[in-house]
């Protein structure tokens, strides 16, 4: 097994135009950790989590993910790594999306089965055993059937993870998987997740849930303007620090729970 | 009114029917195939493809069909294309409606959500099996009514064929109306016969529409 950690990042960097959303992000994650980013909107946090899959390209840096380099070839400065490469790498990182995208003209079972009988090659009849044990896990066992139009969004995120899930990654990054959801909705998606940070998976989450990241991360990142400004283990982050913008980001959060 | 006249003309006008029908089918199928390898094209990042393909693309729509019909039929033979009517027909109809196809696909592609996309690509998908399974089934909800449109349109535009001899149902038409000078009959038999294949379309369309939509409502 390899030992390079889960996730490191080094200098990365990367503007739109003459706007720099990442600004030499440096970060290491190690295997079963868990990392919450926080931060006012626009301060690069999706665009950070991003960049580990490629889904959205780095301009300077290094990200690498097991201690392989993505997105580029490994000491040919900035040659794209070729679409193959890129998705063997895919394929060890689940991705959860704020608006869960899944595939509307697949039952709750399809979406789960399509990626193991598209990307991993089971038979139709094995991707569908696991992907309905999958369901089963986040508690929807009953709603294989159903067509995302018929399922709440809680329900719909849950499939989405189980989607992830089903495929066997070494890593899940979460963004902002509860923020389009219904508040009586976000416990069972934070449940879900807990459940899968007790079990040991590496992830980092992309939250606006204070709670959670006070609960459940190891570590917090908070984002301003493309940088980390403060890192550490929760207590550390969200009460210890004195950092002035983060102070005012967590008294606004503070005054806006409070009522 | 001679309804005698359509028995005596039937298998005529029966034969006439099926050419009809044939170059119709035939020209959505060679309008359809190319106009999504025209939209396909355009959506490659290499640049003189895609200016190639929009040139294309406003050439077919901006001139008559007739004209083109003539340049395939009557120019052909001068830069090598020696087809006869028939085929002339269902290339020219198959080239029309590629066009418009195609900027019914392309529209199609943008109905596309980009996170359902990158959902399929975080999780390791080939381009080419997210296109066949999540990009054209997702946009096929929503171009199915505009296909349908346009496949209309192309079955009524077969009419244009008759002037290049093709033997299709106006052809038949204006043969027996010329023979007979019976010139109500024959359009009121034309009408009612277009109007019935222009129907069928339609109904085939709207099966196809509440199928294809069917789990938006949960109902599939």
């Amino acid at each position: 097994m390899n030992d390079a950690p889960m996730i490191e990042m080094r200098g990365v960097s990367k503007s739109f135009g003459t706007l720099r959303v990442l600004d030499g992000i440096d970060l290491t994650v190690d295997r079963s950790e868990v990392v919450c980013l926080i931060g006012p909107s626009g301060s690069g946090k999706s665009t950070l989590l991003r960049c580990i899959n490629f889904l959205e390209s780095y301009d300077t840096g290094e990200v690498r993910v097991e201690g392989r380099l993505v997105g580029y070839v490994e000491g040919n400065g900035r040659r794209r790594m070729p679409d193959r490469a890129l998705r063997e790498i895919r394929r060890g990182i689940g991705m959860v999306f704020q608006h869960f995208n899944l595939w509307p003209h697949m039952t709750a079972l399809g979406n789960v089965a399509e990626p193991l009988i598209r990307v991993r090659g089971l038979a139709a009849a094995e991707a569908g055993l696991r992907a309905r044990a999958m369901l089963g896990r986040v508690g929807l066992a009953d709603k294989e059937g159903e067509y995302p139009a018929r399922l709440s969004g809680g329900q719909q995120q849950r499939v989405a993870i189980a989607r992830s899930l089903a495929m066997e990654p070494r890593l899940m990054l979460f963004d902002e998987p509860t923020s389009a959801l219904d508040p009586e909705l976000v416990g069972e998606v934070l449940q879900v997740m807990r459940d899968l940070a007790t079990e040991g998976m590496t992830m980092m989450v992309v939250t606006h849930e204070m709670g959670f990241a006070a609960n459940v991360a190891d570590r917090i990142a908070f984002l301003d303007r493309g940088r980390i400004i403060a890192y550490g283990p929760p207590r550390h982050v969200l009460h210890e620090s004195t950092e002035p913008r983060l102070r005012q980001f967590l008294q606004t959060y503070h005054e806006r729970n409070n009522f | 009114m001679d309804f005698a006249l359509y028995l005596r003309y039937g298998p005529a006008l029966a034969s006439g029917f099926a050419v009809t029908l044939l170059c119709w089918f035939g020209g959505a199928a060679l309008g359809l195939a190319l106009g999504f390898v025209v939209a396909l094209l355009q959506r490659l990042s290499f640049a003189p493809l895609r200016w190639l393909t929009r040139t294309y693309i406003e050439v077919v729509r901006g001139t008559p069909f007739l004209v083109q019909l003539f340049v395939l039929y009557d120019g052909g033979p001068s830069f090598g294309l020696r087809l006869d009517a028939t085929s002339s027909g269902i290339l020219a109809l198959g080239i029309y409606g590629s066009a418009y196809f195609a900027e019914i696909f392309r529209a199609g592609f943008n109905a596309v959500p980009p996170g359902q996309v990158e959902a399929a690509a975080s999780l390791g998908m080939a381009p080419f099996t997210i296109l066949r399974r999540i990009r054209l089934p997702v946009m096929l909800v929503a171009i199915v009514p505009a296909l349908t449109n346009m496949l209309i349109i192309l079955s009524k535009e077969t009419v244009v064929l008759s002037i290049i001899t093709v033997p299709e149902l106006m052809y038949q038409m204006q043969t027996m109306a010329a023979e007979t000078f019976a010139a109500f009959e024959t359009i009121l038999a034309m009408a009612i016969l277009y109007w019935i294949m222009v129907e069928l379309v339609a109904r085939a369309g709207r099966v196809v529409e509440r199928r294809v939509t069917a789990f938006m409502t949960g109902a599939a």
